[in-house]
This record gives structure tokens, C-alpha cells and sequence, in this order.
């Protein structure tokens, strides 16, 4: 039954930036060859026997694989929940990249509470406007979320927001840019995630791929 | 000068038009040769008669006032406007029924990456036939209308739209706990699933990993086996039910593409029984889908069971082209 072949290795897109070394790591333990990755070669793609690597931006993890253009990928739940309109299965959580959703303002300064009462409104910086908007509303207050793109800890220093929800791992950038931690939003983690599709026509590599992962993080 | 036209519209030009012919002809030609005859509704009807079928798609329907006052929709699939039609021409008539129909729906969504305002859908709907025959008739018509697409790895996904509604009442999860648990399952977000049944009182870590291990249960007939193992009542009627399904689909030897997914759930309220999807390996998105949905029609004033499946055209048509060019990757 299931007539269907699969094309070729399984497709997995693996994340760049602060989650490389730690999913790689992962990888390894698991039994998957990194090497090509890790060494110096400028590709994006490095094909191997059941498994091929395709190395991208975090947040365009959730674009390939709803698409299907890769089978299966790793990335923050940061990133999984500001594109939560994207149809990715969520399989595993790989416990690592722990950082934390927050919002932060200047040290010992009122303005986040003074332009909630007098103005009715806060002005929030982000990177994440849809975890920003759902993180207001959820909680009963009325924001004016303004996206930027950079060093979003700029923002409050300079006057364009009262202040800022980021992700915060170690709390250092926050520090040197004299911020503090006001709330914690969530805790993110990176996960496992899986094109729903191959989820089914491919289910025993994928189901393959979760069962080694799992055993390889508890090791 | 360029008029636009909105975000998820889109014209159609003779070379794509040409090709969408053929696939139209061929599919409308499965389903007349099979005896489902053709029919034709509006393409705008009165809200509160679609919401009748199922109030949870206004969430994405398109609704206006017309010069009258009364507020209309455009609808958002066909199976809802063919309820509407049997009850209103067909209440009388001798069952079972076999319809099919090649139409544009329309869903307010958000623009992008192949999701469609307006898209075209071509289906059948079977009226008065039960479980399991009806459901194996509707899957016969799914198999001969793939391969008449040319689409021969297509894989069609058979599941239980009850499974987890009876499931989650057996371990006393009900109401919003339960709508959200559902929610998480049909997104397929285990991690999420895990942690939010743990956190509900009187489910048992037991009960959690046997939901989580139930909805990634998905291949052959050994999965029946295998889900059986799990145990429980919801469980063992389930299987029974999709057991009862597949050895009729074997005894007339059309089982080949069919794939067990426990872990199938469709998002559209109206579905009872069997829920079947539509994949193919050339494509990252879901073809089609369908199932029984015996309660629908008593919404109407009909009490009739039913069944049916619709196929996104544009998608078949995207699959055809893909399959041409197997691999996925362009030098």
C-alpha cells in the first residue's frame, strides 16, 4: 500500500546563525554525517545518501517546508510562532537554543506605564509583530507595534517606542544597552518540524529521522 | 496601463485554459461514467442558509448586504449549496443520489503561497448511501478521477473524523479543553498536544502518550493492529470502522493508494466517519479531501447520510506539471 516512491534523500533544512553549532551537534548524535557543514565550503546544499542538508535563515525554515521544497527542517519556536499561519507539522522539541520572549524597557524608566495610563497606548519595537500583538491582546492592553528590522534595542533609546519585545538568551545585549527585562512573554526552544505532506507519503523516514533525534538528545 | 485585480484572483490565459479544459473534461467524464450527473448552484446564497450546514466557515466567507437588506455569502465549498439543493429539489427523491460539479469557491484568506481567494473545485457528492459502501464508492470515483489525471502516485489518506472527539470524552476532556486539544491535532503541533493534555487534571501520562502515539499512526493495515494495541473504546471503534472500510476497498481492488492516517483531522465542523485526504509526492500541498458527513443533511431537513470528495484544480493542475518533471529539483 502507499504506492507512492519517495524522490531521492530526505530533504532537511537546517538553520543558520546562533542555532547552527547546537543543531549540528544534534545531527551528529543522532548519526547524520556534518562535516561537509561544518567545513569551509560556501554551499547551501550537501547532498548525502538518505539525507540531504540544505542550509538557510532560520525564518525561511517554516517557507521551504510548507512548501515542501524540503521534507523536514529544525528552527525556533520563536520563528514557528511568529509565522503561525504556516502549515508546518511540529514534531519534536529539541530543547536546545533555549532563549526567552520579552518585553524590556529602559532601567528606571516609567514610560511603558505612563503612556499606558495617559495615552492609552504603548509603543512597542519588535522583530515579532505577531507574537507582540497576540501577546498584548492577549493580555488586555492596546499597543502600537512597530516593526523594525535591526538592532530593535535602539528603538526606546532613541524615542521611536516606549519599549521593546525581543528574544533574550543570555540578557547581555540588553544590559549593555542599559534595558531591562520587564515581563517574560514565553520560553522558545528549536524544534522539529515536518512538511505535511512527507509527514505522510514519506512517513517512515520522517518517523525515522524523529526517533533518532529524540535518542540522540537523550544521550 | 496595468489594472489590477485583488491579491488571490487571478486570470486564466488560452495555454493554462487549454490544459484546465482537458483536466475538466476528463474528471467531469470519471464522474458522468460513474453516474454522478452534473449540477450547477449560485455562486452567492443567503448567509444564514450555509451557516445552517456550518457556522464555523463564516469564519472565512465573504459576506455582504444586498440592495434588499438580506446578507449573502459567497460560498466557501460546494458540499454546503448541494446540501441545500437536496433538500430543496430533492427531498422526495428516490436515494442514493450521485451528484458532481465543477465550481469556483471562495475563502477570505490571507493571500499567498497557493492559497486562493477564489479557486476552482471539482468533486461528487454521494446522498443515502451509509458506511461502509457509500464511503468505498466515493473513494472508487477518488481513485479513477486521479488516475485520469494522470496523477498515479497519488496517495489517498483515510481517517476517523470521531476518533479524538470520542477519544478526548473518554479520558473526560470536553468542551474548550477539548475543542483546543483538537485544535492542536488537527495542526498536528505535538509538542503542543503533549504539553497541553499533561497540563489538564485527570489525564494520565498514560493517556497523553497513547493520543500523542495514536495520531502518528499512519501506512498500511498494520496500523489498525497497532492502534488497537493502545487500547480504549474510542479506539476500538475507530479501527473497527476504517477496518470494515479497507477490506471493502480490497474486495473490489481498489485499495492500492489508500493509506491509513490516524492522525487525520480536518479542520471543516461537518465531517462524521471517514475523513480521507489527497497528497502526491510531486507536491508540498494537500490535493483534496473529503469524507462521510452523515449529519449534514439533517441540518436541511433531510436525514440522509452522505459522503464526497473535492479536488483543488489548480493544485491538480500544478501536480500534473510537476510529475512531468519528476525529482523536485531544477538543474
Amino acid at each position: 500500500m502507499g504506492r507512492a516512491k519517495a524522490d531521492g534523500p530526505l530533504k532537511l533544512a537546517v538553520p543558520r546563525g546562533a542555532l547552527l553549532s547546537e543543531t549540528l551537534d544534534v545531527l551528529d548524535a543522532a548519526g547524520i554525517d556534518t562535516s561537509e557543514v561544518r567545513g569551509e565550503s560556501r554551499s547551501l546544499i550537501f547532498p548525502g545518501q538518505s539525507i540531504s542538508l540544505v542550509t538557510m535563515r532560520p525564518s525561511d525554515v517554516p517557507t521551504y517546508v510548507e512548501a515542501g521544497a524540503a521534507d523536514v527542517g529544525i528552527t525556533g519556536k520563536d520563528v514557528l510562532l511568529e509565522q503561525a499561519d504556516r502549515v508546518v507539522y511540529e514534531l519534536l522539541d529539541l530543547g536546545f537554543g533555549r532563549c526567552r520572549m520579552v518585553l524590556a524597557g529602559r532601567k528606571g524608566d516609567k514610560r511603558l506605564g505612563e503612556s499606558e495610563r495617559r495615552l492609552g497606548m504603548m509603543r512597542i519595537a519588535t522583530k515579532y509583530p505577531r507574537i507582540a500583538e497576540r501577546y498584548f491582546e492577549g493580555t488586555g492592553r492596546q499597543v502600537e507595534v512597530i516593526e523594525v528590522k535591526g538592532s530593535v534595542e535602539l528603538a526606546p533609546l532613541i524615542g521611536l517606542a516606549d519599549g521593546i519585545v525581543d528574544l533574550v538568551a543570555t540578557g547581555r545585549t540588553l544590559e549593555e544597552n542599559d534595558l531591562e527585562v520587564r515581563e517574560e512573554i514565553l520560553g522558545c526552544t528549536a524544534r522539529f518540524v515536518a512538511n505535511r505532506v512527507a509527514h505522510k507519503l514519506r512517513a517512515r523516514e520522517v518517523d525515522g529521522l524523529a526517533a533518532k533525534l529524540r535518542e540522540g538528545l537523550a544521550r | 496601463m496595468i489594472h489590477p485585480i485583488p491579491p488571490g484572483t487571478r486570470d486564466v490565459l488560452p495555454d493554462e485554459m487549454r490544459e484546465l479544459r482537458r483536466l475538466h473534461l476528463a474528471l467531469i467524464e470519471v464522474f458522468e461514467d460513474r453516474g454522478y450527473g452534473e449540477v450547477a448552484t449560485p455562486a452567492i446564497e443567503y448567509d444564514e442558509v450555509l451557516a445552517r450546514g456550518d457556522g464555523r466557515t463564516a469564519d472565512t466567507a465573504y459576506r455582504f448586504f444586498d440592495g434588499s437588506g438580506d446578507l449573502l455569502a459567497l460560498r466557501s465549498d460546494m458540499t454546503l449549496p448541494i446540501a441545500r439543493l437536496i433538500a430543496t429539489r430533492y427531498a422526495k427523491a428516490e436515494m442514493p443520489l450521485r451528484l458532481c460539479y465543477l465550481a469556483n469557491a471562495y475563502r477570505a484568506v490571507r493571500p499567498q503561497r497557493g492559497q486562493m481567494r477564489e479557486f476552482a473545485q471539482a468533486g461528487v457528492e454521494l446522498i443515502g448511501a451509509a458506511a461502509p459502501e457509500g464511503t468505498v464508492e466515493v473513494i472508487e470515483v477518488l481513485e479513477a478521477a486521479l488516475d485520469a489525471a494522470g496523477l498515479e502516485r497519488a496517495v489517498i489518506g483515510l481517517g476517523d473524523a470521531d476518533l479524538y472527539r470520542q477519544l478526548l470524552a473518554e479520558f473526560g476532556v470536553e468542551d474548550e479543553a477539548r475543542d483546543s486539544i483538537l485544535g492542536r491535532l488537527a495542526a498536528h503541533d505535538l509538542v503542543g498536544l503533549e504539553t497541553e493534555l499533561s497540563e489538564l487534571q485527570g489525564v494520565s501520562d498514560d493517556q497523553v502518550a497513547t493520543c500523542v502515539a495514536l495520531s502518528q499512526l499512519r501506512g498500511g493495515k498494520e496500523v489498525l493492529e497497532e492502534a488497537r494495541a493502545l487500547g480504549g473504546a474510542a479506539v476500538e471503534r475507530a479501527t473497527a470502522r476504517l477496518g470494515e472500510t479497507l477490506e471493502a476497498l480490497e474486495a473490489r481492488g481498489v485499495a492500492q493508494r489508500v493509506q491509513i492516517d490516524l492522525g487525520l483531522l480536518r479542520d471543516l465542523g461537518y465531517y462524521s466517519g471517514a475523513i480521507l485526504e489527497v497528497y502526491d509526492p510531486a507536491l508540498g500541498h494537500v490535493l483534496g479531501g473529503g469524507g462521510r458527513y452523515d449529519g449534514l443533511l439533517k441540518r436541511f431537513g433531510v436525514d440522509q447520510p452522505a459522503a464526497g470528495f473535492a479536488l483543488y484544480m489548480e493544485r491538480v493542475h500544478v501536480a500534473q506539471m510537476e510529475e512531468e518533471t519528476p525529482g523536485g529539483e531544477r538543474p
